[in-house]
């Protein structure tokens, strides 16, 4: 259960990012999180695993209050939560291996990890995940050469591994083609749910969001605006997240078509 | 589909905007730079027949260093050129050893405020002084010798690898630095798999550099009394061999090259 009480979040220029947010979410949810740029909803996410401290309020993980954690204590929760980012964020340089082992850093001491000498269960963990999303011939190639959608399936493989309770994700699709982030949605919904996972994703495509999640949050100027099933999205709903426009053609319901992975 | 009836009429010329959008600053800036560059120029005084005089006097020079004496019967050359190279290795290695842990500390997205400001300062006063200075002072401090140069040296290498360190650390991806602090990586985990990959290119090419640097400056601490080939260039030229002294020069000049073409190749490789 994640629960957020009054999260707030004032950068130092000012804006108000947050404007105390509350929301409850139950184990195994996966909820998409929608709204226009610069509504909050990266510093939503980040204010839960304190890459952005938030100004004010709690965010409580399976009754762990976040926000008031020791730099240690932090780091060890953060293990906890498995994140997922816009432009992928694998460290380019790095074997996708390292990349997904990455996710253990956390869990190992530091000369372990310098000499990259893991655990064999993680080891393992890493080989049978890479495979789960289709990269097992990928593990010693250089993160750089894979296409957009590998390398983002080398960052689910880096969340996972750490054997998350929630899962927060920010913009997966952002710079996927349609295909592709049909695919890579699926992939995510299809192994939070093998998991049990708590899931945060943060979404700009409303079709997207509204296909493969059990539940919308929309976010406007850093205010909840809307919080409810997907087929609750009305045009008035839309108008309320994103402002006027002609929403006709985008909440029309689209068939699921079966793609391979 | 765009209506095509012109209504308005357009102008049908554009002029990029100035840099300096102000023109009396503009033209005060320009005309003032000409004028300096002519005062400055005028207040050289340059004699043409100092300098007539000086051109057969500059042959002559030259001609003394030709053919250059590779034979060097005292062995002093390649002693020299031994005791060069291993100053410059070592000077470079310590110097690096030293500017990782100052580089790191003088990267605004590493470091608090304090840290970054004591590191800077070490950056900024390494820099101010030129390798021939603090050979001067290290020579003053542990006498005469290669130890005094390989302390120079080193100390100039902070100045030169802490600072692009620093910026090379400055400039990594935020995204990939986020993402690995995210695991719940502590701060050494988070440096070697975040940062280290993206700077390590670069670094390997720039030490190989600062080698090359370290053996051209080995040759200059030398005439100030820090030993290696730079000491023996200085007694070749008091004792007016300059056929030797064109020996050392060329050898100094082969290394250089070798050194410049390996360096190219490296980073190539590392990329």
């Amino acid at each position: 259960m994640l629960e957020l009480e009054n999260l707030t979040k004032k950068y130092n220029t000012g804006d108000l990012a947050l404007q105390g947010i509350d929301l409850e979410i139950p184990n195994g949810q996966v909820l998409a999180l929608i709204g226009p740029s610069g509504a909050g909803k990266s510093t939503l996410i980040r204010c839960i695993n304190r890459l952005v401290e938030p100004t004010n309020g709690s965010a409580i993980l399976n009754k762990v209050n976040l926000t008031k954690l020791s730099s240690r204590a932090l780091r060890k929760s953060r293990r906890k939560m498995g994140m997922i980012f816009q432009e992928y964020a694998l460290v380019e340089r790095l074997t996708v291996m390292e990349n997904v082992l990455s996710g253990r850093l956390g869990y190992v001491g530091f000369w372990k990890s310098f000499f990259r000498k893991f655990p064999k269960k993680d080891m393992n963990e890493a080989f049978r995940l890479l495979d789960r999303v289709g990269l097992l011939e990928m593990a010693d190639k250089r993160a750089d050469e894979l296409s957009g959608g590998q390398r983002q399936r080398v960052g689910i493989c880096r969340a996972l591994i750490q054997d998350p309770d929630l899962l927060l994700v920010d913009e997966p699709t952002a710079s996927l083609d349609p295909k592709t982030s049909r695919q890579i949605m699926r992939l995510i919904n299809e192994l939070c749910q093998e998991r049990g996972l708590t899931a945060i994703i943060n979404i700009h495509d409303v079709l997207l969001a509204q296909m493969f999640s059990q539940r919308i949050v929309g976010l406007a100027l850093g205010k909840i605006v809307y919080d409810g099933n997907p087929e609750g999205l009305t045009p008035e709903v839309l108008t309320k997240i994103y402002g006027e426009e002609d929403w006709s053609a985008t909440i029309e319901k689209v068939e699921d078509e079966d793609e391979e992975m | 589909m765009i209506n095509n009836t012109i209504t308005t009429s357009y102008p049908d010329y554009w002029k990029k905007p100035p840099f300096i959008k102000r023109s009396w600053l503009r033209w005060t800036i320009i005309i003032g730079s000409i004028l300096y560059l002519i005062a400055a120029l005028l207040s050289m005084d340059i004699n043409i027949q100092r300098v007539l005089e000086g051109i057969p006097r500059g042959q002559r020079f030259i001609e003394s260093f030709f053919p250059p004496n590779f034979s060097d019967n005292r062995g002093v050359v390649w002693e020299g050129i031994l005791e060069s190279v291993w100053m410059a290795i070592i000077s470079t290695v310590a110097g690096i050893a030293l500017s990782i842990p100052i580089g790191l500390g003088a990267a605004r997205n590493l470091a608090p405020l304090w840290i970054y400001m004591t590191c800077r300062f070490i950056i900024a006063a390494s820099r101010t002084f030129p390798e021939i200075i603090l050979a001067i002072f290290a020579v003053k401090l542990f006498g005469f010798g290669p130890f005094a140069g390989f302390i120079a040296l080193s100390l100039g290498t902070i100045g030169f690898f802490a600072k692009l360190l620093a910026e090379d650390i400055e400039n990594s991806s935020p995204a990939q630095a986020e993402a690995v602090k995210a695991t719940g990586a502590n701060w050494f985990q988070w440096i070697n798999y975040a940062i280290q990959p993206q700077v390590m290119p670069r670094m390997i090419g720039l030490s190989v550099y600062r080698l090359d640097i370290n053996f051209r400056e080995s040759a200059v601490v030398g005439i100030v009394g820090g030993g290696g080939i730079g000491a023996t260039l200085n007694t070749a030229f008091s004792r007016y061999e300059f056929d030797t002294a064109a020996a050392i020069l060329f050898v100094i000049i082969a290394i250089v090259m070798v050194l410049e073409y390996a360096s190219g190749h490296l980073r190539k490789w590392v990329q």
